[in-house]
């Protein structure tokens, strides 16, 4: 079952950053993952917990959020908010009970084309083993 | 050191008479308390410059029709100066909304008091208040929890107000009924009550002479985050717990935190339309309506729940009995613990959302 499921992620890129990332291993020819469903934002920060949530509760198995290392953003500290955003979400998920490990924050810079290509193929592994996002069976939510 | 007022009279005579002190006196302009309705057993939070009008005023009757915090809040332009006698939870969350520039400190002289719990709405619904009272008293002055509080009350570990300008003695106090001890912490109400001829003597305010009673409450805190199953069921626990949602918001209409006017889940951003009920149909073969009350719960979650004083005012509020209080306190609480925050305890201390530092949580990110 696990071997032929697909898993569908939902990622929030940076412009500036994981975005360009992954345009550089485009064009370099590097081959990522079909399960990455990236979405362009402006920054990392602009991605409210509330989008993740969405994503979650709509049958994505995972949801990544891509920004630049800390100290580079674009607009100096957004991605700081973001860090701190994120780390609120996962706590609330792990209290709900919920699975915290299908939320990701990755920072990849636009000259790592090859950190794009591990980061997404090893979340995409650990998802893969992970299975489906049961809430995608759940009809009533 | 603090300063403190002795009066021989029960301490809600007592707080009234310092009460009225300060409006006869023009030492304040307003006085702001829980007040008795004309009606049998109805209470509500009034705002007093008249000094005939104080005869009604209840201030530490253990009620609480709205969280005060939210009212004091709306004072923010006036400027006139106003003595509010207010619970510690309620002066907590007023610190949270000055935090967010919706309240101003200056204006009031705060007094608060160690609280012995609130009861709920429904007890003033069903007009129980006057024969709960007696019973309610006694078990405070003998520190314990009167059984039929907010069940938040009794896991409410912050019962000694923080910030306070004074603090009236309740609970643990046994001679409540025929002397009222009033402390004066800062310097603006020893100021104010200068005046004031009661007995005045300075002794420093005990904060650990509590704790006895903090580590009962903490202890059923613990139990009370144990009944809710929602971390050991998942999702499933999730859907059979806001499941019962009807998506009327009212949990943030009366919490004292969610300020925003145009809240985020109040706009259309999160409406269906026809194309989005017919892609999820078309996905799912169903849809539950209202949809998305979970994600309004998680979303709301994680704007405030770091900053939930635990008024339990959500709970009250709940048409489908959603213990949303408890659950927003477990959350909050561990969120919290990871800033090392505590809402409420100094207007100094910043939300966690709003800053940042560099040097920390490192390792997120960079595997």
């Amino acid at each position: 079952m696990t071997s032929d499921f697909t898993p569908k992620i939902v990622s929030f890129l940076c412009k500036w950053c994981t975005y360009s990332g992954a345009d550089l291993a485009g064009t370099s020819r590097m081959k990522y993952p079909p399960s990455i469903l990236p979405i362009r934002v402006m920054c990392s920060s602009r991605v409210n917990p509330v989008f993740l949530v969405k994503s979650f509760f709509h049958g994505a198995d995972g949801v990544l959020i891509g920004g630049c290392h800390p100290g580079d953003c674009h607009y100096q500290s957004g991605n700081y908010h973001t860090r701190r955003r994120f780390i609120i979400l996962s706590k609330i998920f792990e209290c709900l009970g919920l699975e915290s490990e299908r939320l990701k924050l990755a920072w990849i810079s636009a000259a790592e084309g090859a950190r794009f290509v591990k980061v997404t193929t090893e979340f995409t592994q650990k998802i893969k083993n992970m299975g489906e996002n049961p809430a995608k069976r759940k009809i009533f939510i | 050191m603090d300063q403190v007022l002795t009066i021989k009279k029960s301490t809600e005579a007592g707080l009234i008479d310092l009460l009225t002190y300060l409006l006869k006196n023009k030492k304040v302009s307003g006085v702001c308390s829980l007040r008795k309705t004309k009606k049998q057993g109805k209470f509500d939070y009034a705002l007093i410059t008249d000094p005939e009008l104080l005869h009604d005023v209840v201030p530490l009757h253990p009620l609480m029709p709205v969280n005060a915090g939210k009212m004091l809040s709306n004072m923010i332009k006036m400027e006139m100066p106003v003595a509010a006698v207010i619970k510690p939870c309620e002066l907590r969350s007023f610190i949270e909304l000055v935090k967010r520039s919706q309240g101003k400190l200056e204006n009031f002289l705060l007094i608060s008091y160690t609280c012995g719990g609130a009861l709920p709405l429904t007890a003033t619904v069903e007009n129980k208040v006057d024969t709960m009272l007696p019973d309610y008293g006694k078990t405070v002055a003998a520190g314990n929890e009167f059984e039929h509080i907010r069940e938040i009350c009794k896991a409410c570990e912050y019962f000694v107000p923080f910030n306070a300008d004074a603090t009236v003695s309740l609970l643990g106090e046994t001679g409540a009924d025929s002397t009222c001890k009033i402390f004066l912490h800062s310097d603006k109400a020893k100021e104010i009550l200068q005046g004031f001829e009661v007995e005045k003597t300075e002794d420093e305010f005990d904060r650990t002479g509590y704790d006895q009673i903090r580590e009962r409450r903490k202890k059923y805190k613990e139990e009370l985050f144990k009944q809710i199953k929602i971390q050991d069921t998942g999702l499933d626990g999730m859907i059979d717990v806001f499941g019962r949602c009807i998506g009327c918001h009212a949990c943030s209409r009366v919490c004292p935190i969610c300020y925003c006017v145009l809240c985020d889940f109040e706009s259309s951003t999160y409406d269906y339309d026809n194309t989005i009920m017919e892609q999820e149909l078309s996905r799912k073969g169903g849809l539950r309506l209202p949809s998305d009350t979970i994600l309004y719960q998680i979303g709301r979650l994680s704007h405030m729940s770091f900053s939930c004083i635990g008024c339990g005012q959500c709970t009250e509020v709940c048409p489908s009995d959603i213990p949303v209080s408890v659950i927003f306190r477990k959350c909050g609480e561990k969120v919290a613990e990871i800033f090392e925050y505590i809402p409420g305890r100094d207007v100094n201390e910043q939300v966690p959302v709003t800053i940042f530092k560099e040097e920390e949580f490192e390792e997120i990110g960079e595997e």
